[in-house]
């Protein structure tokens, strides 16, 4: 099977001012993959995933997403993926029916998609005798599964969680993992950030930032081979206490 | 009246503190008869996820809260009676970043040594390490800092009256993993100062940092102790067991029912056999049975989340 690649990025940079936001990182994802996007805070995740998203236009480099050109193709970009943010977009007033039926209709799916997507996710989520209560009702567990699902309604070829799983109960953070699982078995990639380093060993392969660059890029056991760490949590902080700059 | 049995050993007295919300019709229990004590000099952890009453208890005991029933002292002051007192020994980080944005690093930290009579110098000991890491930004505007200065400057100024008890509610929250282990560094040395510290995270894993800890979980506190005290609690035998197909191995665990539960532990997943069987024997026989490859199975002891979500369900029962 030829590994299809859905993230390559060449030489992708932002700079604001006279500050280096992004500094040259080259990568690629592969489709399906699970793919662990780490850093500290201010290391540089966030533009560099908002350039990604096709929100934010890099200084230089070049990247396809999707297939899509970054500097060209926005626009199909956006169509092609899905985003969850640990503030995460649920509308509070509606209920996780309607939520579920508007992102359908924003993402472009049909009258009959909607429905199946719909019956599909709250059979798939357990939410049978909640679909009509308000998702302001619902515990942050549930709003983080839901946040997941509606994110990738419309099937998109990656996802991008930007710290999916913050707050919650540790039962609830491994199902929502589960969830991750799940979708790239069915082809979707996902890309995410998070602080939990327990996390990074559930990636297929983990970048870690420092400083705008990407200073380590593996998979989990390969990583902890090269930094001769027992953990995760040993080679972030090997690698992170490096960095010059703070946030 | 709190009844002053404890010794002045006892900085913290937490007695039966129950708290009710009204949420449109209904009602939610935020604390639900908590009770515990704290030591002189003791770091202790309230560990939880959100929505576990970690605030709401924060928030009685800072005196910004009445409880509904029960009662609590600090320093042998009541929290109704005494509110006053209680203000003036308490130093209290929220959750939510509460310093003046248009003021200054150095504004702020003044404005709140003013309101308790006190100046930057008097106390300037106590808070020298941190705020030695702010002081290249003193004239900048609060607003204008980072995540983790910006909780610097709130801990400075939680501290710049030299409190005898500090509360901090989720400090590290959203913090990665280099800052947030600065910051139990800093808590460390607060503490070899004589200070008492009650501070609430989300991360399970911080819990090894505390003397002791209490586990919340719906308004409820599942279990008080020592954090190894906890894990041994934890009855069972553990199994950690990994395979080459980790996501299909997770799905045939879940299935088989002689197991009881299976977790994912960062490379590992962590599994609890229904019965005293020999566990290395049976999984390693069944996944076998099963097709898979690079079988890895030993026995393991528990950690801290392995326990919480053993109370958990237990709770659930």
């Amino acid at each position: 099977m030829i590994k299809q690649n859905v993230i390559i990025a060449e030489g992708l940079s932002k700079i604001f001012g006279n500050f280096v936001a992004v500094d040259h990182i080259s990568f690629e994802v592969a489709k399906g993959e699970i793919f662990g996007f780490l850093g500290a805070n201010g290391a540089g995740k966030t533009t560099a995933m908002r350039m990604l998203c096709g929100l934010s236009t890099p200084s230089s480099g070049k990247a396809t997403v999707a297939g899509f050109d970054l500097f060209k193709d926005t626009e199909q970009i956006k169509k092609s993926i899905g985003y969850m943010s640990q503030k995460f977009s649920l509308y509070e007033d509606l209920t996780i029916r309607e939520n579920i039926q508007f992102y359908g209709g924003i993402y472009g799916l049909s009258k009959k998609q909607i429905q199946d997507k719909t019956a599909y996710l709250v059979d798939h989520l357990h939410l049978q005798n909640y679909q009509n209560s308000l998702v302001k009702s619902l515990p942050l567990g549930w709003k983080q599964k839901l946040a997941f699902s509606v994110a990738i309604v419309h099937d998109p070829a990656i996802v991008f969680l930007d710290e999916p799983t913050g707050g919650v109960d540790p039962v609830t953070r491994r199902e929502f993992w589960e969830l991750i699982y799940d979708a790239s078995e069915r082809g979707i990639t996902v890309f995410v950030t998070t602080h939990y380093m327990d996390e990074a060993e559930y990636c297929n392969r983990v970048s870690i930032m420092v400083d705008g660059r990407i200073e380590a890029l593996d998979t989990p056991n390969n990583l902890k081979k090269t930094y001769n760490s027992l953990s995760m949590d040993e080679v972030f902080l090997k690698l992170a206490r490096k960095a010059a700059r703070g946030e | 009246m709190v009844k002053s049995n404890s010794n002045n050993m006892t900085s913290v007295i937490v007695n039966n503190i129950s708290k009710k919300y009204k949420v449109e019709k209904s009602q939610v229990t935020a604390l639900n008869t908590v009770s515990f004590e704290v030591s002189k000099g003791e770091l202790f952890g309230i560990v939880g996820p959100d929505g576990s009453g970690k605030t709401s208890l924060f928030r009685v005991l800072t005196t910004l809260l009445l409880a509904d029933s029960g009662n609590a002292s600090i320093e042998g002051y009541d929290i109704v009676k005494d509110y006053k007192i209680i203000r003036k020994k308490l130093g209290y980080m929220p959750g939510r970043f509460s310093l003046y944005q248009d003021l200054t690093v150095e504004e702020n930290l003044s404005f709140f040594a003013t309101i308790f009579n006190t100046s930057i110098t008097e106390n300037y000991d106590l808070i020298k390490d941190i705020y030695q890491q702010i002081e290249p930004f003193k004239e900048r505007r609060a607003g204008k800092l980072s995540g983790g200065m910006k909780q610097k400057l709130a801990l400075c100024c939680a501290l710049i009256h030299k409190p005898s008890v500090l509360i901090l509610d989720e400090p590290t929250t959203g913090v990665d993993a280099v800052s947030r282990k600065e910051f139990w560094e800093m808590l460390q040395r607060l503490k070899a100062q004589g200070i008492t510290i009650l501070v609430s995270t989300p991360y399970m894993d911080e819990a090894s940092m505390c003397d002791r800890v209490a586990l919340m979980q719906n308004g409820k506190i599942l279990a008080i102790d020592k954090p190894d005290q906890i894990n041994q609690q934890f009855s069972k035998p553990l199994w950690a067991v990994k395979a080459a197909s980790m996501y299909s191995l997770l799905k045939t665990c879940k299935k088989w029912e002689a197991v009881e539960s299976c977790y994912s532990f960062g490379e590992y997943y962590h599994v609890v056999m229904k019965s005293n069987i020999n566990g290395e024997e049976a999984i390693k026989t069944y996944l076998l049975q099963h097709q898979f490859l690079d079988i890895e199975v030993h026995q393991i002891t528990a950690n801290i989340e392995d326990s919480f979500m053993a109370l958990m369900n237990k709770s659930h029962d």
